[in-house]
């Protein structure tokens, strides 16, 4: 084990609170009662004006920074952003990280016991759509004392649910930073997304979502669902300058085993992918994000959904994201600027397609730095 | 702090207080910066180079990341009471069109630019025969950003043809001071000329 660098935060410990009070969500279901699981980095102040709650993507967790034990190969998946002199700098920011209800890594989700029947809830556990999760997130809130966010941010789908935190609690949200996201999916990304579902539906080892008690998972769909992911998370360029048509054995094979290294790289992230992903978790968050579409309740008009937010809001595109293209992301700036709202935006050049948000880019880490100075430096506003 | 210079003070004067101001190529948000402050501006900034936009961040300014050769598409009409363009009108790629769009989205257009017809520029090339370099025009010809380099009268011209009515004009030098001589020969003196104009109505 390495020593643990002196601008992570370290060794952190997850905390979990449970919430006995029902959480009617959009589906029409409730949730009776759920468990959320979280991360915190740095002190929160006396005022509590210095709280940043980061809102995680598809696949993402709680653990967005620092080691959970000295053997861990791997910190969290925003140790480049979160951390001591980091973006979100831990010495000034109390930083909160909740892993979102239906996921597979603490909260309650499809895995969890289902108190009513005794097992996994399985296909019972109810549809939640990014705005459920928000709703459960202010609840996590009020717990920690923590009235109002000095930030709200997030990349991917944690950037859609910075702006639903924007649009229904506009007074518990000064900033927001909304990373590589869209106002809602084209049909181009939820036919994606619904080729991964298929892929874990029709596995027969899905079992209607019961695989839990056949004591097996959904393998060969979930590795599809996540090759057919990562495709679209990368660029074309960087596929090209990371694998080209390099060989892995240096020559032609004529058979079906790994010949060129993107087929390697596609498998080695399917094999990871699997035992630590739930195949139910994969299909909920899928369709949170394709339902995700504030403008729905306003016949398309974004800038009028957007019409309670008070938030002043950082957004930030990679000019080579295909899946989020920076045009979607000018839709969220000018729906923002429609309503008078101080917004920036920045379009940072990358190859590294959707990815980008999660690597550290120079560019993207000043503008990002910069701007959270600025939150820091007007927090009591 | 540093005494504001002579075009922002001017364009300040010129402008409203409270007004919501656009200004296209904001560089790094000086200006919008000084028009919040002095007159309780509001507005964004568009700039397409990222070590401005990081600046204008940095200073909480409003700033919009794009190529105003793109266009204006994005912002509604009047959606702004003032659009200024300072010193970039030359370095667009169709600044007759961009004067258009200006004057969709603002009910007013403010625009700065470096005076072609300066002596100094009109020496440099007419007796020496050479392409202009000068404090307000740095560049050599093979390098410059500037393709679109015009005199007061040419802009004046541009304006009757595109049915604009110049509200106010003046000129300075280019450490933005003004003297005497600009005043009476602005088309000889003036290094920059700074001018304010609206849609031009229909009689």
């Amino acid at each position: 084990m390495k020593p643990i660098p002196p601008d992570s935060v370290g060794l952190v410990t997850p905390a979990r609170l449970r919430f006995a009070e029902p959480l009617a969500l959009a589906s029409g279901g409730v949730l009776a009662d759920y468990e959320l699981v979280y991360e915190t980095y740095g002190t929160l102040n006396a005022e509590a004006s210095n709280a940043v709650l980061v809102c995680h993507a598809l696949s993402g967790s709680h653990h967005v920074a620092g080691y959970h034990s000295a053997d861990d190969k791997r910190p969290g998946w925003w140790e480049h952003h979160v951390g001591p002199g980091k973006s979100l700098d831990t010495r000034k920011f109390f930083v909160v990280a909740c892993n979102n209800l239906g996921s597979c890594f603490g909260s309650t989700g499809p895995a969890s016991i289902n108190p009513a029947s005794g097992r996994a809830f399985g296909p019972e556990f109810p549809m939640v759509t990014v705005g459920d999760w928000v709703a459960s997130q202010a609840r996590l809130a009020d717990r920690l004392g923590i009235r109002k966010w000095a930030a709200v941010v997030g990349g991917s789908l944690g950037g859609m649910q910075a702006l639903q935190w924007a649009i229904d609690y506009p007074d518990r949200v000064a900033h927001t930073v909304i990373i590589a996201a869209a106002p809602k999916l084209t049909a181009q990304n939820i036919a994606f997304n619904e080729v991964a579902r298929q892929a874990i539906l029709t596995d027969p080892d899905f079992y209607e979502g019961r695989f839990y008690d056949h004591a097996t998972e959904p393998r060969r769909g979930l590795r599809i669902a996540r090759m057919l992911g990562h495709i679209t998370y990368l660029s074309d360029d960087i596929m090209r300058e990371k694998f080209g048509r390099g060989l892995r054995g240096g020559k032609l094979n004529f058979d079906y085993q790994v010949a060129f290294e993107v087929e390697s790289y596609l498998r080695h992230q399917a094999d990871s992918f699997v035992g630590r992903f739930d195949a139910n978790t994969y299909l909920l968050m899928t369709k949170a994000l394709d339902y995700f579409d504030p403008a729905g309740l306003t016949d398309g008009d974004l800038a009028k959904a957007l019409a309670p937010v008070k938030a002043d809001t950082l957004v930030i595109a990679f000019t080579s994201d295909w899946r989020f293209a920076p045009a979607r992301s000018r839709e969220i700036v000018k729906a923002l600027h429609d309503n008078d709202l101080n917004v920036s935006y920045a379009e940072i050049n990358a190859s590294h397609g959707h990815d980008a948000f999660l690597m550290r880019i120079p560019r993207y880490v000043d503008i990002f730095t910069a701007y959270m100075d600025r939150v820091f430096a007007g927090r009591s506003s | 702090m540093i005494p504001a210079r002579i075009d922002f003070r001017i364009i300040g004067d010129w402008i409203q207080p409270g007004s919501r101001v656009l200004d296209l190529g904001c560089g790094d948000g000086s200006l919008l910066a000084y028009l919040a402050e002095s007159k309780g501006a509001s507005g964004y900034g568009l700039e397409i180079d990222e070590t401005h936009v990081e600046e204008c961040v940095r200073r909480g300014v409003n700033v919009i990341q794009t190529d105003l050769d793109a266009g204006l598409s994005e912002f509604d009409e009047r959606s702004f009471d003032y659009v200024v363009l300072s010193l970039t009108l030359q370095a667009v790629r169709y600044p007759d069109r961009l004067l258009r769009e200006m004057l969709r989205v603002g009910t007013e257009g403010i625009v700065t630019f470096p005076n072609f017809g300066h002596w100094r520029t009109r020496w440099q090339l007419g007796v020496l025969g050479r392409m202009p370099v000068s404090t307000a025009l740095p560049h050599e010809w093979y390098n410059t950003p500037n393709i679109h380099l015009c005199t007061l009268r040419d802009f004046a011209r541009l304006c009757e043809r595109e049915q604009i009515e110049v509200l106010e004009s003046q000129v300075v030098d280019h450490a933005h001071r003004q003297r005497l001589a600009q005043r009476l020969l602005p088309n000889l003196f003036g290094e920059i000329a700074l001018y304010r104009f609206r849609r031009a109505r229909l009689s």
